[in-house]
């Protein structure tokens, strides 16, 4: 498949009173045509950043420190700010986080989208934008007679939509979506969740996902990548990483949350706190928290390597899943079986 | 931080040190922090400078008029140089000039910094304790004690009280204590009941107002410990521009010589113009100039703090 | 862990009859007519001792409403609230003193809900010295054993800091050290959790059993998300539009719903696992305000399994199918 967004050993760094904070440290992926990469981790994990950066919109005091991002074969970095804008929207569209407070109250949703199509398409008259916006809206489920009321008059998920919208009017072929469904209520966030998978795959668009609920993750993506500190710890394709998670963390991610389905389980508490950017540990940074972590991995950082097609990780004692069960069983007294990790419920 | 933990042993309660001790440390090292934010505002440590240096100017007063100034000559009120015609541009013995009646302009600027702090900060601690109590009631309560207290501020809002001060003054000839205690009292009820009220009404209604109550805390309770506490910054910081609306007040009633004050800045530019010397300023600039100078540089001195403490209010505005 | 259900049960703490919240609302700016948005409509249910009821529905619902309105943050429009046999609908003074040491509350969000110029030790001695329990000493000790029982040990290294000197897991521990220094018997615990991150947010839960065990604690804990409840307490009732719809053993909520509105909720919450493939949720529309609404089921407009009988139908009880599990549909 065609690869079409590339980012090579991408570390990028924040310029604070106190120092610098390494929001994004040797991160590297690649991304092909039409697939769907969800980013999952926690608040402060660097996932904002990353798209931040691939949108090259990172604020005033971040700092490339090296790597690379390539946009189908284009350096990122190298080109000049009108190229890059001309790259936005119609190539790379971004949903923002709470992105339905985003718009504009005094003008309709519809205006607000042709006025977009318009300034990125020049060439797109006005009737032809227009005629777009009503497809656009019949894509994302809103009735097309409500292009022009205003913002005030949508519901919560009714504005998501419309952002939704508009982030595809210029027909991107990457999309980046920061946790779009967050402030959502489960079954609006249902509906949007299943209109964005329904949308690219009718479109064959690609898609970056980025959420802290691994459950939402497993919904949309593909491929799952998994951030703690502003590193990469594992990333595979979906199937993979939910049944057979390789790094501890990836592990007890999965697994800290109860679920709806099956049997009432045991949840996995990982001790600590995430680790303050400006002093990350040493080593992996994830093993303080680890209860896998050997004295290695307080030493050195563990390598990013592929271990099966398509499945990298970054650990020096990854979970192989009789270890995993022993170790599983030491941790709970009351011996859960949540490591076997070939139920799936 | 270290220090200040006490030391303890498991299951006993036994503070290390005195709790006031401890409490006193937090502050300081709370002010500590706060004086670090401060610091980095340059317009901020602008005014600082300019108050120590009104502050080291004013405290020169008593000690020149008892060590080498003769009161004879230098008093602000009744002193005269028989020797020279007046008013005298700037010379040695009178560095700043004399005044039309013969009286020393540097000695008459010393004597009335005193008295201008003592004005300003009088007034502005009035104004901050009214508009600080009623601002939070009124927030807190709200109903008629809210409608009552904004539509008194409204008033004084709307109305011309300088005018108003005038005409009064006239009549009554206000002194200098009164005066500070009007000013202060009319500031209180006025903008800035508006703007603290707004403030306590944002805090009263933060959910740890809601879990003090949950505690069981009184309404006094929850005013005193955790309402005022918060609004008490930007009480603060509105201070300082009440300094800054109370002596530009007293200077402009004092120019109108409405006052009954025997020496201040404005009352200096009052006398140089019942005397028609305003008529050609330019030539007698000695006369209004380092009273004016006076004015402008010790009202931004405490606009300027301010802005500094603005900063450290409201973390917004900090710069990264 | 079985529990008696309500019924079985002798030893009820709390008790909610008809409880009802109606708001005014402005219909619209030129007219000026009122309108009420009922908020809470006529909700009644029990919680028994050493239980843990979960609360849950959308936004909008009505349940940190009917959480507000038994800690008394806001006074109900009618129905009883009886805590421990007593109606405290509309106690005061000396009443409500004694009211606050027996139900407490915990605040959803850690960041708001600690005064950030009180030290913790300030914070957590609180409800201890408003309602001035035990002698300085006392009081010190209490908060020390507080902070040790919620995993902030050892104390000393927390006393005296300020809530922006913790992490968020740290501060909500805090928050419910507060809440338990009075050894309340009760405690309404609104969403303590939604607000922190995954792997905070385990031990906080944990904590949450844990101090119930140890401390025989009975919570209304209100949340959005039917996995924590699930993983939390003992029966479940599902709100919607200001009226519980379903209520019975979170198990059988979980695993057979029976209304319409909770089988959706359950079907969209989304699962960690790619090779599930959920059913598509079949409800329609979305929520609307509960302002003045039709005497019939609330749900009626969005049910996919309506019947033209709902819709001059009046609106539905709650009614026992068996078991304790309580359902408030007409098609059964």
């Amino acid at each position: 498949m065609d690869t079409l967004l590339r980012l090579e050993d991408l570390t990028m760094h924040y310029k604070t009173k106190a120092g610098w904070v390494q929001a994004i440290d040797g991160v590297s992926f690649s991304l092909d045509k039409g697939q769907s990469l969800g980013l999952v981790g926690e608040s402060g994990c660097g996932k904002t950043s990353i798209a931040m950066s691939i949108m090259r919109l990172l604020p005033y005091n971040a700092q490339l420190v090296k790597g690379r991002i390539l946009f189908g074969g284009r350096n990122l970095y190298a080109l000049s700010d009108e190229e890059v804008r001309q790259l936005r929207w119609k190539e790379v569209a971004m949903i923002f986080q709470a992105a339905m407070n985003s718009l504009n109250p005094v003008y309709s949703v519809g205006n607000q989208i042709i006025e977009a199509i318009v300034t990125h398409e020049p060439e797109t008259g006005e009737d032809e934008a227009r005629e777009r916006v009503e497809s656009l809206f019949e894509l994302v489920g809103i009735p097309k007679e409500r292009m022009d009321h205003y913002p005030h008059e949508y519901s919560g998920g009714m504005k998501q939509r419309a952002v939704i919208a508009m982030a595809l009017a210029c027909n991107p072929s990457l999309i980046i979506a920061d946790e779009p469904t967050t402030a959502l209520d489960v079954i609006v966030q249902d509906k949007i969740l299943r209109e964005i998978e329904d949308i690219r795959r009718k479109i064959n668009m690609s898609m970056i996902y980025i959420s802290h609920d691994v459950s939402v993750i497993a919904e949309v993506s593909d491929v799952v990548g998994v951030m703690y500190a502003g590193k990469l710890l594992e990333l595979g394709p979906a199937d993979d990483v939910f049944k057979r998670p390789k790094n501890p963390y990836t592990y007890s991610l999965m697994h800290a949350y109860p679920s709806i389905l099956g049997e009432k389980h045991d949840l996995v508490t990982i001790p600590g706190e995430p680790p303050n950017l400006l002093d990350p540990p040493t080593g992996c940074r994830f093993h303080p928290r680890c209860d896998w972590a050997t004295k290695e991995c307080g030493e050195t950082a563990p390598l990013w390597r592929e271990i099966t097609e398509g499945h990298y990780l970054a650990c020096h004692n990854p979970i192989r899943t009789k270890q995993g069960k022993s170790c599983k069983q030491q941790k709970t007294a009351k011996g859960g079986d949540v490591i076997d990790t070939s139920d799936g419920n | 931080m270290n220090e200040l933990v006490p030391t303890h042993e498991t299951g006993s309660a036994s503070l290390a040190e005195p709790l006031w001790k401890i409490r006193w440390k937090l502050i300081r090292r709370g002010i500590a922090q706060n004086w670090e934010i401060f610091k980095e505002s340059r317009i901020g440590m602008l005014g600082i400078i300019l108050i120590i240096a009104f502050g080291i100017f004013g405290a020169m007063w008593p000690i020149m008029i008892n060590t080498v100034w003769d009161p004879m000559v230098y008093d602000p009120v009744v002193g005269f140089d028989p020797m020279t015609m007046h008013p005298s541009p700037p010379s040695a013995t009178h560095l700043f000039g004399t005044d039309p009646i013969g009286r020393d302009i540097l000695a008459q600027l010393m004597y009335s910094t005193g008295r201008e702090f003592l004005l300003g900060v009088l007034s502005a601690v009035i104004t901050v304790v009214i508009g600080t109590a009623v601002g939070t009631a009124a927030a807190y309560y709200g109903g008629f004690i809210d409608t009552f207290f904004m539509r008194i501020a409204d008033i004084i809002l709307l109305f011309p009280f300088i005018p108003l001060l005038v005409v009064i003054g006239s009549m009554v000839r206000l002194s200098f204590l009164p005066f500070a205690v009007i000013m202060g009292v009319l500031g209180g009820f006025g903008g800035i009941t508006i703007i603290l009220k707004a403030q306590a009404l944002s805090v009263s209604v933060r959910p740890y107002i809601d879990a003090a109550r949950i505690a069981g805390g009184s309404d006094f309770h929850i005013i005193v410990s955790h309402i005022i506490p918060n609004v008490l910054p930007l009480s603060f910081l509105y201070m300082m521009f009440s300094v800054t609306s109370a002596i530009l007040s007293e200077a402009t009633l004092s120019f109108f010589g409405v006052l009954n004050i025997d020496m201040s800045w404005g009352m200096m530019i009052h006398t140089a113009d019942v005397a028609g010397y305003l008529f050609d300023f330019a030539k007698y600039w000695w006369l209004w100039a380092p009273a004016g100078l006076a004015i402008t540089l010790f009202c931004a001195a405490f606009y300027m703090v301010g802005r500094g403490l603005d900063e450290v209010v409201n973390p917004r505005l900090r710069k990264r | 862990m079985t529990l008696p259900t309500a019924t079985e049960s002798k030893d009820v703490i709390l008790e909610v009859c008809n409880l009802s919240k109606y708001y005014p609302v402005n219909q619209s700016f030129f007219s000026g007519k009122k309108a009420l948005l009922h908020a809470v409509d006529n909700v009644s249910f029990q919680v028994n001792r050493g239980e843990v009821l979960g609360l849950v529905g959308e936004s909008g619902c009505g349940k940190t409403t009917t959480g507000r309105l038994i800690v008394r943050l806001a006074t109900p429009t009618s129905g009883r609230i009886l805590i421990e046999n007593t109606d405290v609908a509309d106690i005061k003074g000396q009443g409500m003193m004694e009211f606050r040491q027996k139900v407490q509350m915990i605040f959803q969000d850690p960041y708001e809900s600690l005064d950030p110029r009180m030290t913790i030790f300030d914070i957590v001695a609180e409800p201890l010295n408003v309602n001035g329990i035990g002698t300085f000493e006392e009081r010190e000790a209490q908060v020390e054993e507080m902070l040790n029982l919620v995993g902030l040990a050892p104390p000393s290294a927390f006393l005296f800091r300020f809530p922006h000197e913790l992490s968020g897991g740290q501060r909500q521990r805090v928050a419910i050290a507060r809440a338990l220094v009075v050894r309340p018997s009760f405690v309404v615990a609104d969403e303590p959790t939604s607000m922190l991150d995954v792997s905070i947010r385990t031990g906080i839960m944990k904590l949450m059993a844990q101090l119930r065990e140890d401390l025989g604690i009975s919570y209304l804990y209100i949340t959005h998300d039917l996995a924590v409840a699930r993983y939390l307490c003992d029966r479940i009732a599902v709100m919607y539009l200001g009226q519980i719809v379903e209520l019975g053993d979170s198990e059988d909520i979980v695993k057979k719903p029976v209304h319409p509105y909770t089988k959706a909720l359950i079907s969209a919450v989304p699962v960690p696992d790619p090779a599930i493939e959920r059913p598509i949720p079949n409800i329609k529309g979305g929520v609307s305000k509960p302002i003045d609404p039709k005497p019939r089921c609330r749900f009626y407009d969005r049910c996919p399994e309506s019947e033209s009988s709902c819709a001059e139908a009046k609106n539905p009880e709650l009614r026992d199918i068996g078991g304790g599990h309580l359902v408030a549909c007409h098609l059964l």
